[in-house]
């Protein structure tokens, strides 16, 4: 339990440090355009390399499957962000396919 | 007028705050499924504030990894609020510099893309960002905490395995109102590609970090080439 403790305090400060750095650093300092550009990018490949993998692969191997109920439900999810812009819609529509296909289709 | 701004940063966090309370639940209920106690689940998310790590820290602490394992992981995902913070940095110039701690540690990947969002209409003060962003964390909060006290009555497989796509759908939902241009969403095609690669080939939790710093400067690259030909 005390581990587990000690363990949230180390979560809590490697999850604050990058959060905190570069935007005190950066609030002092000029940012050059070329880096500029570069942070740009950043956020949306981010986001597709946490996805991609997360609901295409698993133990390292393709899941291409009616069992696979993640890689299913990401389809209406896209097209439920693409339509509403509203995040509690995708993630209830997205939400509602993993567990339709739990219940109807259960592999 | 002080208050005026934070309860409008408050208003703007409400539809953070509606996504937040489902998610923060089904972190909380898988929590409490694999046996955490209250305190925990609770304190997690008061100290910590981060949606994929505290999922990822769970799966990984009922797997019984050893604590250094876990908070380098946990590192590793949140690298990449470096280049979040980083790039909100050119608007915070004029803040005081004693909110931007709190600020920082409140910076999630929701409350950065409404941020910006915000900060593309408008110029916005420090307080109706800390109304923002504070909002949302007592959403997050109260979300968890709801799960791990309810959570037991959500036990089954199905209901772990829903619950655990929340997290996905979240991305994808930050991705769509992300890619607003066209390089953007050729950039998220790019980085899911390599991240595939970089997943099937190389050991450990490196693909997230190695994908999207190959994508950046590729970007970077292709608009310097296009500028010259």
């Amino acid at each position: 339990m005390a581990e587990n403790f000690l363990i949230i305090f180390g979560m809590a400060l490697v999850t604050f440090l990058p959060r905190f750095l570069p935007l005190y650093v950066l609030t002092r300092l000029e940012v050059p355009r070329v880096v500029e550009v570069w942070l740009r990018y950043v956020p949306v490949s981010v986001l597709a390399a946490l996805i991609v993998p997360g609901v295409l692969m698993q133990d390292r191997q393709f899941y291409f499957s009616f069992g696979n109920s993640y890689l299913l439900a990401s389809v209406p999810a896209f097209l439920v962000a693409s339509l509403t812009k509203n995040m509690l819609l995708t993630i209830t529509a997205g939400m509602c396919v993993v567990l339709f296909l739990h219940w109807y289709m259960p592999v | 007028m002080w208050r005026a701004e934070l309860y409008g940063g408050a208003k703007k966090a409400l539809s953070i705050v509606l996504g937040y309370l489902p998610l923060g639940f089904a972190y909380g209920a898988l929590a409490s499924l694999a046996g955490f106690e209250l305190s925990l689940i609770a304190g997690m998310s008061l100290l910590v504030f981060a949606g994929s790590a505290q999922f990822i820290a769970v799966n990984m602490l009922s797997a019984g990894a050893a604590g250094a394992t876990i908070i380098a992981t946990v590192f590793l995902v949140n690298l990449r609020h470096l280049l979040m913070s980083a790039s909100l940095s050119p608007y915070l110039q004029a803040y005081p510099r004693r909110v931007l701690p709190l600020l920082a540690f409140w910076l999630t990947d929701e409350n950065y893309a409404m941020a910006c969002g915000e900060f593309k209409k408008n110029e916005r003060s420090h307080l109706f960002m800390l109304g923002l962003f504070g909002t949302a964390y007592a959403g997050w909060v109260l979300g968890g905490t709801l799960g791990g006290v309810f959570g037991r009555f959500f036990s089954g497989r199905e209901a772990a395995l829903t619950m655990g796509y929340a997290l996905y759908a979240m991305f994808i939902f930050l991705l769509v109102i992300q890619a607003t241009e066209k390089r953007l969403m050729l950039a998220a095609c790019v980085s899911a590609a390599l991240a595939v690669l970089f997943y099937y080939f190389i050991p450990g939790n490196w693909y997230i970090i190695l994908a999207t710093v190959c994508t950046a400067t590729l970007g970077v690259l292709s608009e310097k080439w296009r500028r010259i030909s």
